[in-house]
């Protein structure tokens, strides 16, 4: 699968495939990663040590200081996977060093929950 | 994007963590914009400085960064929370105090010249015709554009940092003269003008416009409504510049009704417990007129005016600060109305303001109504 770079990197894991939009200032824990947003599909599961595909971030641009502190607090994902690069997301990705990448529609129905994946978000590729 | 060989050993970590992360900022903004390669800028102007709007986890950011960060070009900051210099007079926990200090001493670290203001296009020379700068502040981003000939985006805090970084932005939107190009003409139909008609102006061409807009019918701005209007246009939307004149294109009206649908949207009450001027910050301009306004007059309730440090001494020397001090006026520097923690909701229900940006963080953000009127009619109907 290719796949757009936004942030270089490359990182190999399990996928968590969330189908809404995450607001990260308001919808997650920096301190465990865990979703604390009862509306979200992810409630209640650690976003930490998974390669994150959700469809794109909302809400305050402060929301990229809070995927910061996720690194710093060590329950960052491993790498993102986005349909669309929000600049929220793009740059809170940038100043925490995790790797971004974005995919077509078609191809992000393909991901699938739990599944083993390589991301090189150098090269441009999912394997 | 396409890279230098300089730029891709930086963004390599070649050159250390701080640059690897200015540049992965600037790649991951520009790729997700649409630039195709980066461009030297001049100045930047950084947001996110006020502990409201950055929280813990940008105090902790800073901190960490400010460790080994150095700015490379000339760096100019928005305004804190509050004014250390006066703070003991209001009710503001310390904990706030101390992490608004924190904030304050990581980009005084890294090289920042320490404004403390929402108007640097007011306050420092301006470069020549055409130069790229990288300003965070949106009422900024738009009066460089419209009034200055500068060439900005209205820049994120995190694309404005990584600017102030690296000296370099992502070439994409208004950087691009295509793009700078209006496709939309707002007629302004509203006889009637003061600053808080433009400010609803600029409020309701935010919403309507794309990158950038034409205004026709705008001939008498005076300084206040100048940045009233660019201020207004920040807050409700992405645009980034307007042209004066009509242009090819769409055209529509702003009338009475559309300007009496954003009052109605923006003005919550019809009193107030408390007057705030100065969001923008208010200039030596706007205060030497705010001083001969209030000449014999004073207020009948508490007045906080909010200026940049920059113009402390002259205002003083002027003696326009005794002037409106002695009409009860309390001037505050290096804050402003917006995301104000001073404004606290549990001591006032309503803040009087001229300003459409103010009212609009006012009852988002501090939680109260907004009594939103001209200047004149404050004068008027808030002083004896």
């Amino acid at each position: 699968m290719n796949v757009k770079v936004i942030v270089r990197g490359k990182a190999k894991g399990s996928l968590l495939v969330a189908k809404n939009p995450i607001n990260f200032l308001g919808g997650v824990d920096k301190k465990t990663g865990i979703v604390h947003d009862k509306k979200h599909d992810l409630f209640g599961k650690s976003i930490g040590d998974k390669i994150l595909a959700f469809p794109f971030g909302v809400g305050s641009s402060v929301g990229a200081y809070t995927l910061y502190s996720l690194k710093y607090n060590n329950c960052a994902p491993l790498a993102m996977i986005c349909l669309k690069a929000d600049l929220t997301t793009a740059s809170g990705c940038a100043i925490s060093n995790i790797p971004l990448v974005v995919v077509s529609k078609n191809d992000y129905d393909l991901l699938q929950e739990n599944k083993e994946i390589t991301l090189d978000a150098v090269e441009g590729k999912i394997l | 994007m396409e890279l230098t060989k300089e730029e891709e050993s930086a963004l390599d970590g070649k050159q250390g963590e701080t640059l690897a992360l200015a540049y992965r900022t600037l790649v991951a903004i520009g790729e997700a914009s649409g630039a195709d390669r980066l461009i030297p800028i001049e100045w930047a102007h950084l947001s996110g400085v006020n502990y409201n709007t950055i929280g813990d986890a940008g105090k902790e950011f800073l901190s960490h960064l400010s460790q080994d960060a150095k700015f490379k070009v000339k760096t100019t900051v928005n305004p804190m929370g509050f004014d250390f210099d006066s703070v003991s007079r209001y009710h503001l926990d310390d904990k706030f105090i101390e992490n608004q200090r924190s904030i304050k001493n990581s980009y005084e670290k890294m090289g920042v010249i320490p404004s403390y203001s929402c108007i640097p296009y007011e306050i420092f020379d301006v470069p020549k015709q055409g130069t790229h700068v990288s300003f965070a502040e949106s009422n900024a981003a738009i009066y460089a554009n419209s009034f200055s000939g500068l060439k900005t985006n209205k820049e994120g805090a995190f694309s404005a940092l990584a600017s102030a970084l690296t000296g370099k932005s992502p070439c994409s939107d208004l950087r691009d003269d295509n793009v700078r190009s209006p496709n939309l003409t707002i007629r302004m139909k509203v006889e009637s003008r003061d600053e808080l008609t433009y400010g609803m102006l600029g409020y309701f061409a935010g919403k309507v416009a794309g990158s950038s807009v034409a205004l026709s019918g705008v001939n008498d701005l005076d300084r206040r409504s100048c940045k009233s209007l660019c201020a207004g246009m920040g807050t409700s939307g992405a645009c980034g510049m307007f042209t004066f004149g009509e242009e090819e294109g769409e055209k529509i009206d702003f009338d009475k009704n559309e300007m009496q649908k954003i009052h109605d949207e923006l003005n919550t009450s019809e009193k107030g417990d408390l007057i705030t001027l100065g969001s923008p910050q208010l200039g030596i301009e706007e205060i030497g007129d705010l001083a001969s306004m209030l000449k014999g007059r004073s207020f009948q309730k508490r007045c906080m005016i909010f200026c940049p440090r920059a113009i402390q001494g002259q205002i003083r020397d002027l003696g326009y600060s005794k002037e409106i001090e002695r009409a009860g006026g309390e001037i505050l520097y290096d804050c402003c109305t917006c995301l104000s923690p001073l404004v606290d909701n549990k001591e006032v229900d309503s803040v009087i303001t001229n300003s459409v940006k103010g009212a609009y963080y006012l009852r988002t953000s501090n939680e109260v109504d907004v009594n939103l009127k001209s200047l004149k009619r404050i004068v008027e109907e808030e002083t004896r």
